[in-house]
């Protein structure tokens, strides 16, 4: 699965040379290139609005305390430091009331809560999309449009009602409770997603590979699993951003209170907003430090995979 | 190497009412290519999975080899499939796709290796050894799939429409290979196809099925000459065979305002079963619009020409017999003098060929 000839590059001038044959054809190559130039512009132009509060944050994770507040900003550190990223790491940020677990065992606590909802959404979905794309079962079309109408509600809707449900189990402040907040809400997507994956692989060559001599499970593994395995990759990564990314549902269920191995346990999100504490100055330094740490290990995984992460979200769509 | 059989094989898929392959009884000999013919939703793929290991055997029982494979999974039976689709594994090269099989039964690398190279010399192939099924033409990916099959030289080889996918010419070419392959190897193998043409030019023995049940199973020659009923006569042979219901005196048929003696075992067993009405059975062939009468047979009938349809070698003409109710039937012309529509033309009969079915249940009468 290279991917070489993909929609993602495929660039303006993908239509070999511009020689046109009569001047209609170059009116119209022209038109293209205006029309292309046109599009590249607002997409510059929209990349560049995402992109400032990245690169705010990545030079004042390196500007000394006096120069954040400077009026005008500094958009490029006139003094650099990596102070900021030492305090993260050995000032706890809530400040002498409120005692604080630190950055590295929150940083700990959203790796692990993130890769465990990982695991399971990933295995769960993967299991309820052979079943609904192979097997033809009672209430199957019933199940998967419910999944579907669980997955049309918003996400952060489902807050309140799962905080209830969970409370009366007496799990609210624990870590489990925060992974079954996560599972349940991302199941629907990677479910469908992984369906749509299973269902483009043709039965024929799941039979093809049992009569060529395997076994249900080495068919699986040997066939089935690495074309469907840019869908396990996409619904993985989806399901790690969503756990690693939310706040919301961090903060209300598992909250600053929780405890795990003896220790207090908070995701990193909830642990930044922890840095703004109205009853002393905010630490902004630290706080952009401990942000770019925080975001680094995706944004590397984006750029790294980017190619793939396009084709696994795409290739399910259409049969190949 | 091997011999399939199947015993009243009988297959119900869950919730249908009648079975789609039902008690099936068909003995393949070792080495014998054997087709499988019928029309659409005959039960031709459903018969031929069973033998594959990849559809429940409902009652009755299959042998490969003289064991029974009844319950086995596909891996225990020794067998290969070529697939309508072809079903080559998009992720792996072609070289990969033809080891495939070899690795399945761990078959040492080097082996491997020499196998994989020789199916491909065979199926010449070998330029695209490295590539990726996508990056292959439908005839290609033919030959990858035919070569994934015999690379493992199995007990048996099963193909379900190979060639479905082919354009005439292609399909035409590939037909005599896979003859030819079959011979060379010679691998018991079972061959599914709905085109009678193909089923008639590859097997050696032809079975005929219709709505899941057996209906003859000969060789082509058999199949053409000797039609069991009225389905196989008019499924088998291009174009098909006149069927026309018609009167009965004992001896002849009448057709039109003509009387046409008929083969005399089959007159007798009309007779003994006491018809004044049978199906007869002409192919176009044994029609033949005659320049002018006489020469040799003498014509019987005559009629008018309602469409021409000259394929080149051939010429097809569809005439109208005037009757109480008007007969239409097609006939051989010679096309190098062909008549035109409206034309009234002579038919000559050769009536030593004409086939009798009983009108009632369309079997054969006489021999
Ligand atoms: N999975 C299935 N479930 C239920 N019925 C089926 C299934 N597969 C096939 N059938 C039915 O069984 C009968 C035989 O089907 P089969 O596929 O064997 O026909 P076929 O002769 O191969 O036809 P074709 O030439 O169209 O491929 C048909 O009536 C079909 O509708
Ligand atoms: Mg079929």
């Amino acid at each position: 699965m290279s991917g070489a000839a993909g929609p993602g590059r495929v660039t303006p001038d993908a239509g070999g040379p511009a020689v046109a044959a009569t001047p209609e054809a170059a009116a119209r190559v022209r038109r293209r290139r205006h029309g292309s130039a046109a599009a590249t512009l607002v997409l510059v132009v929209l990349a560049a609005i995402w992109f400032f509060p990245i690169y705010y944050m990545l030079i004042d994770a390196f500007k000394p305390g006096y120069d954040l507040l400077t009026y005008p900003p500094q958009l490029w550190p006139a003094h650099w430091t990596l102070s900021n990223f030492q305090e993260a790491f050995t000032v706890n940020g809530a400040g002498p009331t409120v005692p604080q677990p630190s950055f590295l065992s929150s940083l700990f606590i959203s790796v692990m809560v993130s890769l465990i909802v990982v695991v399971f959404s990933v295995g769960i979905s993967l299991f309820a999309a052979l079943a609904t794309a192979r097997f033809n079962f009672r209430g199957r079309s019933v199940m998967l449009v419910a999944l579907l109408v669980a997955y049309m509600v918003p996400f952060t809707s489902l807050l309140i009602p799962i905080f209830i449900e969970l409370n009366k189990f007496g799990m609210i402040g624990t870590v489990p409770a925060l992974i079954i907040a996560y599972v349940a809400p991302v199941l629907p997507f990677t479910v469908w997603t992984l369906r749509g994956f299973v269902a483009s692989v043709p039965v024929d060559i799941e039979e093809a590979a049992l009569t060529d001599g395997c076994s249900r499970l080495s068919a699986f593994r040997k066939v089935i699993f690495p074309l469907i395995a840019p869908g396990l990759v996409a619904t993985a990564i989806f399901a790690f951003i969503l756990a690693w990314n939310d706040f919301a549902f961090a903060n209300i269920i598992l909250g600053n209170s929780g405890s795990i191995f003896g220790g207090q346990a908070e995701t990193a999100t909830v642990w930044l907003v922890g840095l703004i504490n109205p009853s002393r100055v905010t630490p902004w330094g630290e706080l952009f430090a401990a942000s770019l740490i925080f975001t680094l290990p995706v944004m590397l995984f984006f750029l790294t995979f980017q190619r793939r992460i396009a084709a696994g979200l795409t290739a399910g769509a259409v049969k190949g | 190497m091997a011999t399939v059989e199947y015993r009243h094989a009988t297959c119900t898929y869950p919730g249908m009412g009648s079975p789609a392959v039902a008690s099936l009884d068909l003995a393949v000999d070792d080495g014998e290519l054997m087709v499988l013919v019928g029309p659409s939703g005959s039960g031709k793929s459903t018969a031929l999975r069973m033998l594959a290991g990849l559809e429940m055997v409902t009652s009755g029982e299959i042998l490969i080899g003289g064991r029974v494979v009844t319950g086995a999974p596909p891996k225990a039976r020794d067998i290969a499939m070529v697939f309508q689709s072809y079903a080559l594994y998009p992720h792996l090269t072609v070289r990969d796709n033809l080891a495939f099989p070899l690795k399945q039964k761990r078959v040492p690398r080097q082996e491997r290796d020499q196998l994989v190279e020789e199916a491909a010399r065979m199926l010449e192939i070998e330029e695209m050894l490295d590539r990726r099924p996508r990056q292959l033409s439908g005839g290609q990916r033919q030959r990858v799939a035919m070569g994934r099959a015999i690379v493992r030289r199995p007990q048996v080889f099963l193909m379900d429409e190979p060639l479905s996918n082919l354009d005439a010419k292609l399909r035409v070419q590939t037909r005599a290979e896979i003859a030819a392959l079959q011979r060379r190897l010679g691998v018991t193998t079972v061959y599914v196809t709905h085109d009678q043409v193909e089923a008639m030019t590859l097997g050696q023995r032809v079975a005929v099925l219709r709505d899941g049940v057996l209906q003859q199973c000969d060789t082509p020659r058999r199949l053409y000459e000797h039609p069991c009923n009225v389905f196989v006569a008019g499924f088998v042979g291009s174009p098909a065979m006149n069927l026309d219901r018609v009167p009965f005196d004992g001896t002849a048929v009448r057709v039109g305002d003509q009387s046409v003696p008929v083969p005399g075992q089959a007159a007798a067993a009309a007779r003994r079963a006491g018809l004044t009405e049978v199906v007869l059975g002409l192919r176009p062939d044994a029609l033949v619009v005659a320049g002018d009468a006489g020469a040799d047979g003498t014509p019987h009938l005559s009629g008018v020409v309602q469409l021409v349809e000259d394929t080149g070698s051939d010429a097809w003409v569809h005439v109208e017999i005037p009757s109480r109710v008007p007969l239409r039937v097609v006939c051989r012309a010679d096309s190098r003098r062909l008549p035109t529509p409206g034309d009234a033309v002579p038919l000559a009969v050769r009536a030593a060929e004409a086939h009798l079915f009983d009108p009632a249940g369309g079997e054969r009468l006489g021999g």
